[in-house]
């Protein structure tokens, strides 16, 4: 018998080696998903195709949640371990207004989750977490993570499956990088734009990313959501 | 006469087949400030009145949020009642991750019954010194109201107060009981209100400091209303507007002589 074993060249005589059978507990879901802070609101944008390899699970499955009126988390990566993570910020948040009587900062529950994912660093949460709101200050604020907790506040970012098709753009778009043009500040309608066309045109070359984009506009008046068709191809 | 012999712990019984601790731990619900509570068809009220230990104290707080669908009003060890209310939060939240839906008020009733039960029968314990009001709304019953007290009972009520000269408020309640439940939300609380002006001693008054309102009923998640927001329904309780059986503002004055044994 061929020798077909992982790990082992092929050879033309019976050979006999042990294989190790496991669980792989990962499984990604793919999507894609982004958040813009700009002066006053922040944008959070994520499409909500949910898959596993080449099998849709299902077309609308959100992968943004609302925290509280000035912060919105977005996750992409292993759905069931983004699930368990957000009912956990959830409960945490609600504890915390139990004991001060107000809501968490944009930036505490930022600090929060870099500790939260950090305490399972050596069993991951397969999460690609971005967290948008608005700051003490009122200003739009972006923090990224990686999935055991390394975080740092930006003006804008994107994770998932088709974020290295998008960051180079909105590094060119929202942050005026490797071109000559002034930069300025952008206003909502601006990055709303800017926003719908990163999905569309990512829809387009990403298999993963598609069906619906939820964006969610947060503004001192609260959290807006909008929902728009992608390419369900 | 033979309390004394009989009443050193929880897991000694007295020859006339009671448990004097626990009577002990009822006595200190007795002694904290008054706590009140009523239902309608559509919301629960709880109201409390503050007290401070001086001038320059504040008042304590006697109002909490276990939920968005339950509150709790208490009277007695404050530090027992921080304790029964972080359990009780928990719980909620474990009834939410687990079967995604709010906890029944009846079943989280039954969670502390069956916790301060516990300390009614192990050697070396004391039973918690608080009792709890606690109103919840629940989406396929409605209002409930029930009354959590040391001795592990855990009773509901269409009305009931607890602490000092509580008997006064009841004697209130028990006059007006058949008006609560087609009450609309505002009529509840000035209801509520009078009940609870019943427990003050003789100089004293309800004002913005020493009072406090929680709501929780249909599509009013629960709502603490204390200071300021007082301002509307205090003004109302002078003037003796806005309850039916206005009238009843002249004649309770009867209430503080009725004050008689508690039980």
């Amino acid at each position: 018998m061929l020798s077909t074993y992982p790990g082992q060249p092929a050879v033309d005589h019976p050979v006999s080696a042990p294989i190790e059978h496991r669980f792989d507990p990962y499984v990604d879901n793919g999507g894609t998903l982004l958040s813009i802070a700009g002066d006053e609101f922040c944008v959070v944008a994520a499409d909500t195709r949910q898959s596993e390899g080449y099998l849709i699970n299902s077309r609308y499955v959100p992968k943004s949640v609302k925290l509280s009126d000035k912060t919105v988390i977005s996750m992409g990566g292993c759905y069931a371990d983004c699930l368990t993570l957000t009912k956990r910020i959830q409960q945490s948040m609600e504890w915390y207004h139990h004991a001060h009587g107000k809501t968490m900062s944009t930036a505490a529950v930022a600090q929060m989750l870099s500790i939260m994912l950090y305490q399972k660093r050596f069993f991951p949460f397969y999460s690609w977490c971005i967290l948008g709101g608005l700051d003490e200050e009122g200003k739009g604020a972006v923090y990224t993570y990686d999935p055991v907790g390394s975080y740092e506040r930006e003006s804008c970012r994107c994770a998932g499956s088709a974020s290295s098709l998008i960051q180079p753009f909105l590094d060119n778009q929202i942050s005026f990088k490797n071109q000559e043009t002034q930069r300025r500040n952008l206003s909502l309608e601006q990055v709303l734009r800017i926003t719908k066309d990163s999905f569309t045109s990512a829809t387009e070359r990403d298999i993963y990313t598609g069906d619906y984009l939820e964006i969610f506009v947060i503004t001192k008046n609260g959290v807006q959501v909008q929902k728009m068709d992608l390419k369900k191809d | 006469m033979f309390r004394n012999q009989y009443d050193n712990d929880i897991s000694t019984w007295s020859p006339q087949g009671r448990l004097h601790q626990i009577e002990y731990a009822l006595e200190a619900v007795k002694q904290g400030s008054a706590s009140v509570g009523l239902r309608s068809n559509t919301h629960v009220v709880l109201l409390a009145l503050k007290r401070s230990s001086g001038e320059l104290a504040s008042h304590q707080q006697k109002l909490f949020r276990i939920d968005s669908h339950v509150g709790i009003a208490i009277a007695g060890l404050v530090s027992d009642a921080r304790v029964l209310s972080n359990f009780m939060r928990t719980e909620c939240m474990k009834s939410k991750m687990m079967y995604d839906r709010p906890i029944p008020g009846s079943r989280l009733v039954s969670l502390i019954g069956d916790k301060a039960q516990v300390n009614t029968q192990n050697y070396g314990r004391r039973p918690y010194g608080v009792g709890l009001l606690v109103g919840s709304y629940d989406e396929g019953t409605g209002p409930h109201l029930y009354e959590c007290l040391p001795n592990a009972n855990c009773l509901e009520y269409y009305a009931i107060s607890i602490g000092a000269k509580s008997q006064s408020a009841k004697t209130y309640l028990e006059k007006f009981a058949k008006d609560f439940g087609e009450a609309d939300l505002d009529a509840l609380v000035m209801h509520g209100l009078h009940a609870l002006r019943e427990t003050l001693q003789q100089d004293k008054e309800l004002n913005l400091n020493n009072c406090a309102i929680g709501i929780v009923g249909k599509d009013h998640d629960w709502e603490l209303i204390e200071g300021d927001r007082l301002n509307g329904y205090l003004d109302r309780l002078e003037t003796g507007a806005s309850t039916t059986g206005a009238t009843a503002a002249g004649d309770l004055v009867q209430g503080e002589a009725m004050d008689t044994t508690e039980l």
